[in-house]
């Protein structure tokens, strides 16, 4: 009898059960970890982690370093690194450097150094959909922060979009029409609308200039976009006008000189407080954030902050100096160090270190000197503390004082009238002279030449992610006015054609956008 | 079925003679066995159904025959008895679970294949899903690798799914297992003792499996354990030992070649005699042989089945111990099960409990030392004293050399790791079948279960280990390693349904109706540290429910018990997405013609059905990916911090989402036709079908701009997979002393995908898949070809057949460089079979059987990674150090490694004998008070193929040197009491 009873129990709880688990249903995420859209900025503290992401987007590959949790998918962790792929798509289509493992990338690295790129690559896909996915997290940011009246939010806002801004300066640069999205365009299924270079141009320069006045004085925290960067930026922006424009000037440009803007940007940079480092090499050491000659970095730490970034490869991936031997550097490059072979800022691994000058197997890590710019060692010497780890405290020098320096020079030089010659002549020298450093002699005004600024600016610049970009500026990456060894893919190296001074429109992209329309040449 | 003749008979007994004759056409049938009821004495008929048998007054005599109803006769004071055996309906109305029920198999409208404890592959221990490798039509299970409780990949009918889950549902004695896996173990299902289960059930097409609704798209595998059986204590002891050898190794050269392949190379050019002269050693180390190793292993099983107070029990307890092949591998298993099942209220409540509980230790080792061996330069020694490194040689012990790129040594590899886990698992459930008075036909089946799955592990080495060196600025440092890990699984269950049959006159109904509530938890999390405990990182660590709600109907009419319908719904809601709710039909009916009027004299068919069967059926198994239509903000772990000013922010990253993310549906079109011949000593199946799965969950390229990130989880892309089934079950001959049974079943599937984007384009390469390298990929999804389609560049060959290095065929025409243009790459194979055909037999001869289990397995392609990654001349002398090379270098002379040629996307299409086993029985000794069983079984026994790599079963079609499978000689004691 009991057995019944309990049994009638039994049936009749069920029902109530079953009436009170359709509930079930609705879950929230019981991970700390993870944190629901709702709620997630009634927390203090979340937006500047919600801004450290926008930052991290950068350098940075995912939510769990060095690798795991993607921000971006399709390509291996490592090459959806901004800087990594940015630095591959600026340096080796250059005479800067070669990479070792053709195999890379579904076997289709060996089109960047060799100059056959296809608009079915691995990287510049990873780098087109990196650059998108995050306009979409910083439009998200930047929604997230509208209409806040507190002076850090909004500062933080006009960060997300000067980033922004940042974002779509590479994209036109290297890809030239760009979808583009902004904060009025939530996430959904919707076709982007592709921009053309000249509008993407204006939209980049009228952000800026919109959000110069709320962003943080130079220096104000290191990391932060601030309006030094804002300015830098903006001077790059004017500097490459006449490319990004081309082929025309549009009317609304119409008699501009850019060189002017140039130069009052870098004026607003230089007088903002930074100076050279002493040596040289402090700019790309463990502790290179205490360099007073950064304007914006991406950084990296061994320990809280690490990824297979572009700088990771430079430092790990060396060749001749220790590294598994990816990247090494072009005999034509070397050649800008002959004239004067004491010119220190010229750290090559060479033949003492098994190196060869010449590349004959362009897969052979012992052929072209190796470059030891970038290390992972303090400016005095010491080992850091997170070396242990293999991964590495020094941050990329995005935007460096020395940049802004030969970019006045060479906007004096190319028609800017508000400069003058004899102050770009003293930037030009201070380079050469840095109070740490043995001194590689100065130059006069009849040495200022823009071939020389070219020059100067590899031997100062180089592996920084400058070289496709001032080639570009200078007429010498497309065509034949200047070849190096291995360009477009022979030893001896050929004329690549026009079009490639920009990337195709990822195939991948093409087919998941319709509306998308491929550059010219491809 | 097997019966013992014998022909001793006891003197005092008269001779009995007679004729046993076929009911059905009065014919006489040969090889009737007569077995003196309480004895082991007996009789077979012969040719013309003649017997002879001695026998006493008191004497019953059983007359039995395969696919007939067994017949006792009292002899009293006959001399000649004659006997008339009928077809036993019996047999062909065994029970067959289905899910939430049984059906008669006569009443099956599904796809629907079983096969109980009887047929088995033998000597099978550590594995459930080893027992029917083979044994099934549409059932592939490959294993993952040879070690010691690896796991599987088990798909019924090719895979339904691109990103989500391919894996079948597995229901264990009524619980729907969640078989994501769990830490500290290989493989969850390892954690069930296999001699403790009774059937497998395979539920294959829609009809059938959408009982099980959103969690039935690729097929349902039902387990049944072993139950309790009334009566005396029955006390069975199983014991196996066995040895497991390496079946071969992968061709290197050895140190004589090698020298000699090294000084061609000097002559070439290609190596500096300095270097040489500087690093090449004089050993001759056959590094396979150094870590693989003749491993002894123990399986034991004690069961006791009885009834205490009528309440009949099973408990068993089983102890595994099993070592892998490679040094310092092992597996230990202690597992307990409990099952009781008490009836009340005068057998109208029926009450089973059972309770399994397991402890699997692992011993992982470091299989990496397996690929570690074949690149290992030959020349040098395994150990050169330097305490540095434990006394094992290093290249970092070579003064000058880089330590960058370098293998490692692989003793040390495999000698040094101290790789071990824990897993515990405790499962159970109480079923409660209640008759409801009143009303006859009706009961109600309540299931409240629960899985409880916790693990703990950890991976050390010492700091002497050269393969925990990380490179820094500062040079080489060994951090040696200790990292940890736990995790823990939870599932809890409660289902509760009706269930009403009734049988008036002509018709039949069988109606149920409930529904199911099932919640999961995981969590698992792991730390780095080097091997002072200073941490390294922490990995994200998961955590995470869902909740699975389910109404779910069948009903089965049955009309003249030859007309049959079944329909089956299931409404499921799912937690993972926004709208949870989705509905998944099926109907089925069968014909069983051999019933109708026109059949009745078709004396040698015994049996034929037809089935057509139509259902849609559901996936949400996104695994980990708890919440895939949540905004969702994901903070970044501590190594993924960023700097502003000086201090580290944790950042916080909006996740790829799609709100109306949903089902994935399955549609499912199944044609079969069951027969049976000869009193069904020959019976089969043919099944076809056509399996079309919309809406794909997929994790696929978005338009750039439109989400967090450039792939998203959502709902695109479609597929499908076609295929036939057959298997045949026949029993060509059996006499008295002579029995042989033969299985055969195969398999044809072809799988393709049909969408990919929400716009297909043409020029759209298609989903990378199958990493070969640093953002390399081997495989490739796209519309129109199967999924995980090989995808590589075409190689050219010379005059001489070798292929030349570097040139491929320019397939799109284009004016590139052909070898990195991904429009120059096709798809030439893929790694599933095209066709799979299971054969297996058992010959029983007196008190003798003999059994094997072998498969066929034609069409699989497999790309050879082992050799595409390491045959290239330049790999000899890389990075300042020697390593070994395949010697399948020789056949392409490949200076460079040529990862994208499809050279090596290689025939790997087999034939395996993966079980033979002779057995022995002695069922009366000690006055019929024990019965044994001794057997002697070889696992793995031989493989005919051309594949030139290891073992041409690669599960995924990419070999990268898997710890390899062994050959296990067993030797089995079973003993009954």
């Amino acid at each position: 009898m009991n057995i019944k009873k309990i049994l009638q129990l039994t049936f009749a709880s069920l029902m109530l059960v079953m009436a009170s688990c359709i509930g079930d249903l609705d879950i929230i995420p019981i991970d700390s970890n993870l944190v629901t859209g709702k709620t997630v900025y009634n927390s203090p503290g979340a937006y500047k982690q919600g801004l450290a992401k926008l930052y991290a987007l950068f350098i940075l590959t995912g939510q769990q370093g060095p690798a795991g949790q993607p921000d971006v998918s399709g390509v291996d962790e490592g090459f959806s690194c901004f800087t990594r792929s940015m630095w591959n798509l600026e340096e080796l289509t250059t005479d800067e450097a070669i990479w070792s493992y053709p195999n890379d990338a579904e076997g289709t690295i060996s089109n960047l150094y060799f100059n056959s790129w296809l608009a079915s690559d691995g990287i510049p896909t990873a780098l087109f959909g990196r650059l998108m996915a995050s306009m979409v997290i910083i439009n998200e940011f930047i929604r997230a922060t509208e209409g806040q009246s507190d002076p850090e939010l909004v500062r933080f806002q006009a960060e997300a979009r000067f980033l922004r801004a940042l974002g779509y300066y590479y994209g036109m640069n290297l890809y030239g029409n760009m979808p583009v999205v902004t904060e009025a365009d939530l996430p959904g299924a919707f076709l982007p609308t592709q921009r053309t270079r000249t509008e993407i141009f204006q939209y980049v320069e009228e952000e800026l200039l919109a959000i110069y006045p709320t962003l943080g004085e130079p220096r104000f925290e290191y990391g932060r976009a601030d309006k030094g960067a804002a300015s830098m930026l903006l001077a790059k922006l004017y500097l490459n006008a006449e490319v990004f424009l081309a082929p025309s000037i549009p009317p609304q440009y119409a008699g501009r000189n850019f060189y002017n803007d140039v130069i009052t940007e870098l004026t607003k940079v230089i007088e903002g407080g930074y100076s050279l480092a002493p040596k040289y090499l402090n700019n790309f050491v463990a502790d290179n954030h205490t360099s007073p000659e950064m304007i914006f970095t991406f950084n990296n730490d061994g320990a809280n902050s690490q990824a297979y970034d572009g700088v990771w490869v430079m430092i790990r991936g060396n060749s001749g100096n220790g590294g598994w031997g990816g990247l090494r550097t072009r005999s034509a490059f070397v050649s800008l160090f002959d004239s004067n072979p004491t010119d220190y800022r010229g750290i090559f691994a060479k033949e003492d270190k098994g190196q060869d000058r010449d590349i004959t197997e362009p897969n052979n890590s012992t052929h072209g000197y190796g470059v030891f710019k970038f290390r992972n060692v303090t400016s005095t010497g010491a080992t850091p503390v997170n070396d242990a780890t293999g991964f590495v405290d020094t941050d990329f020098p995005l935007f460096r004082l020395a940049d802004a320096y030969l970019m006045y020079a060479e906007a004096v030089l190319r028609g800017g009238t508000t400069g003058s010659t004899s102050t770009a002549v003293s930037y030009v020298n201070a380079l050469r002279n840095r109070s740490g450093d043995t001194a590689i002699g100065d130059i006069t005004i009849s040495d200022l030449t823009l071939d020389f600024i070219l020059d100067e600016r590899g031997r100062e610049l180089y592996w920084e992610g400058h070289r496709r970009t001032d080639l570009i500026r200078f007429g010498k990456f497309t065509g034949s006015a200047y070849i190096w060894d291995w360009k477009g893919g022979v030893p001896e190296g050929r004329s690549i054609p026009e079009h490639m001074k920009i990337f195709p429109i990822p195939a991948a992209d093409l087919a998941t956008n319709p509306t998308l329309v491929q550059n010219p040449g491809y | 079925m097997l019966l013992f003749a014998s022909t001793s008979a006891l003197a005092q007994n008269r001779t009995i003679t007679g004729t046993v004759l076929d009911s059905s056409d009065g014919s006489p049938l040969p090889g009737v066995n007569i077995l003196i009821k309480g004895s082991s004495s007996g009789a077979v008929t012969d040719s013309n159904g003649k017997y002879s048998i001695s026998a006493s007054d008191n004497s019953i005599l059983v007359f039995s025959f395969v696919g007939y109803a067994s017949q006792e006769v009292e002899v009293g004071s006959r001399t000649v008895i004659d006997v008339t055996l009928q077809l036993d309906a019996t047999a062909l109305s065994e029970v067959v679970v289905i899910g939430y029920g049984s059906v008669e198999k006569r009443d099956v409208t599904g796809a629907v294949a079983d096969i109980s404890s009887e047929n088995f592959n033998k000597g099978v221990m550590s594995s459930p899903q080893d027992l029917i490798v083979g044994k099934l039509a549409g059932v592939n299970v490959i294993s993952n690798s040879g070690a010691p409780g690896a796991g599987s990949t088990i798909r019924i009918r090719g895979g339904s799914s691109l990103r989500a889950s391919n894996d079948p549902l597995i229901v264990i004695d009524g619980f729907p297992v969640d078989n994501g896996g769990i830490s500290g173990v290989d493989n969850i299902l390892a954690t069930i003792n296999p001699n403790d289960i009774e059937t497998f059930t395979v539920l294959k097409d829609a009809s059938s499996t959408a009982i099980y609704g959103s969690r039935a798209s690729n097929g349902v595998i039902l387990i049944t354990t072993k139950k309790g059986q009334a009566g005396k204590p029955k006390i069975n002891f199983n014991t196996t030992f066995s040895v497991s050898t390496p079946v071969n190794y992968f061709d290197v050269f050895d140190g004589n070649e090698y020298r000699a392949l090294v000084n061609d190379l000097v002559a070439d050019g290609k190596i500096n005699q300095a270097d040489v002269d500087a690093k090449l050693g004089t050993e001759n180390t056959d590094w396979q042989k150094e870590i693989l190793r003749t491993a002894l292993s123990t399986d034991n099983n004690l069961s006791v089945t009885g009834s205490v107070k009528n309440i009949p029990y099973r408990v068993s307890y089983g102890f595994t111990d099993q070592q892998g092949i490679l040094t310092n591998t092992d597996i230990m298993r202690n597992s307990l099960n409990v099952s009781v099942s008490p009836t009340f209220l005068n057998d109208q409540l029926k009450v089973t409990v059972n309770a399994k509980g397991s402890n699997v230790r692992s011993n992982f080792g470091e299989a990496g030392a397996v690929g570690a061996a074949i690149s290992y330069d030959p020349t040098k020694p395994v150990r050169d004293g330097n305490e540095l490194y434990g006394g094992y040689f290093s290249w970092l012990s070579v003064p000058g050399v880089p330590a960058n790129n370098i293998t490692f040594n692989p003793v040390a590899m495999a000698e040094l790791t101290d790789n071990r886990g824990t897993a515990n698992r405790l499962m159970g459930n109480i079923e409660l079948e209640y008759k409801i008075p009143m009303i006859s036909g009706l009961k109600a089946i309540l299931n409240v279960g629960m899985d409880y799955q916790s693990s703990e592990g950890h991976n050390n080495a010492p700091t002497t280990a050269d393969f925990t060196r990380v490179v820094t600025d500062a040079g080489t440092i060994l951090n040696g390693r200790a990292n940890t890990y736990s995790a823990n699984n939870k599932s809890r269950l409660l289902d509760f349904y009706l269930n009403y049959n009734k049988n008036l006159g002509d018709h039949k109904f069988d109606v149920t109706g409930g529904y199911s509530w099932q919640y999961f938890y995981r969590q698992s999390e792991s730390v780095n540290r080097r091997a002072d405990e200073s941490i390294i990182d922490v990995p994200a660590p998961l955590l995470g429910e869902y909740y699975l709600l389910s109404f779910f109907g069948r009903a089965q009419y049955s009309f003249l018990d030859k007309y049959i319908i079944t329909a089956t719904a299931r409404y499921d809601g799912s937690s993972r997405f926004n709208d949870p709710w989705g509905l998944f039909p099926a109907v089925s009916a069968a014909w069983r013609i051999k019933d109708e009027a026109f059949l009745a004299n078709a004396n040698k068919l015994t049996e034929l059905k037809l089935r057509v069967g139509y259902g849609e059926t559901g996936q949400q198994d996104l695994e980990s990916n708890f919440y895939p239509g949540q905004a969702i903000y994901r903070t970044s772990t501590a190594t993924a911090q960023y700097q502003l000013g000086n201090t580290f922010y944790p950042t916080l990253r909006p996740d790829a989402y799609v709100p109306g993310i949903k089902w994935e549906t399955t549609t499912t079109v199944n044609v079969g036709l069951d027969f049976g011949f000869f009193n069904n000593r020959l019976t089969g199946t043919v099944d076809v079908y056509n399996r079309k799965t919309y809406d794909l969950l997929n994790y696929i390229q978005v338009a750039s701009g439109t989400n967090f990130s450039n792939f998203v989880t959502t709902n695109v892309g479609d597929l499908e997979n076609k295929g036939i089934e057959i298997s045949l079950n026949a029993i060509p001959i059996t006499t008295g002393d002579f029995t042989w049974n033969l299985g055969m079943n195969f398999t044809h599937n072809v799988n393709k995908i049909t969408k990919l984007l929400l716009v297909d384009d043409p020029s759209y390469t298609g989903v990378p898949a199958g990493s070969v390298g640093v953002g390399q990929f081997i495989q490739n999804q796209q519309v129109g070809f199967p999924s995980n389609s090989f995808w590589v560049l075409q190689q050219v060959y010379g005059a001489d057949g070798m292929p030349i290095e570097g040139l491929y065929v320019n397939r799109s025409g284009e004016s590139s460089v052909v070898s990195s243009n991904n429009n120059n790459k096709y798809r030439p194979e893929h790694p599933i079979a095209d066709y799979l055909i299971g054969l297996n037999s058992r010959f029983n001869y007196k008190k003798f059987d003999f059994s094997f289990s072998s498969r066929l397995s034609l069409g699989n392609y497999v790309y050879n990674n082992a050799v595409a990654g390491r045959a290239f001349l330049n790999n000899v002398y890389a990075n300042s150090f020697f390593s070994n090379v395949p010697t399948a270098v020789l056949e392409t002379g490949f200076n460079s490694q040529q990862q994208l040629s499809d050279f090596y996307v290689q025939d790997a299409s087999f034939f395996k004998m993966d079980n033979m086993s002779l057995g022995y029985s002695a069922d009366n000794l000690f006055s019929n008070k024990l019965k044994a069983r001794f057997s002697l079984t070889v696992q793995n026994a031989f493989v005919v193929t051309k594949y030139e790599g290891i073992d041409p079963e690669v599960n995924g079609g990419i070999d990268n040197t898997v710890y390899p499978r062994p050959r296990v000689f067993l030797l089995g004691i079973s003993l009954d009491f």
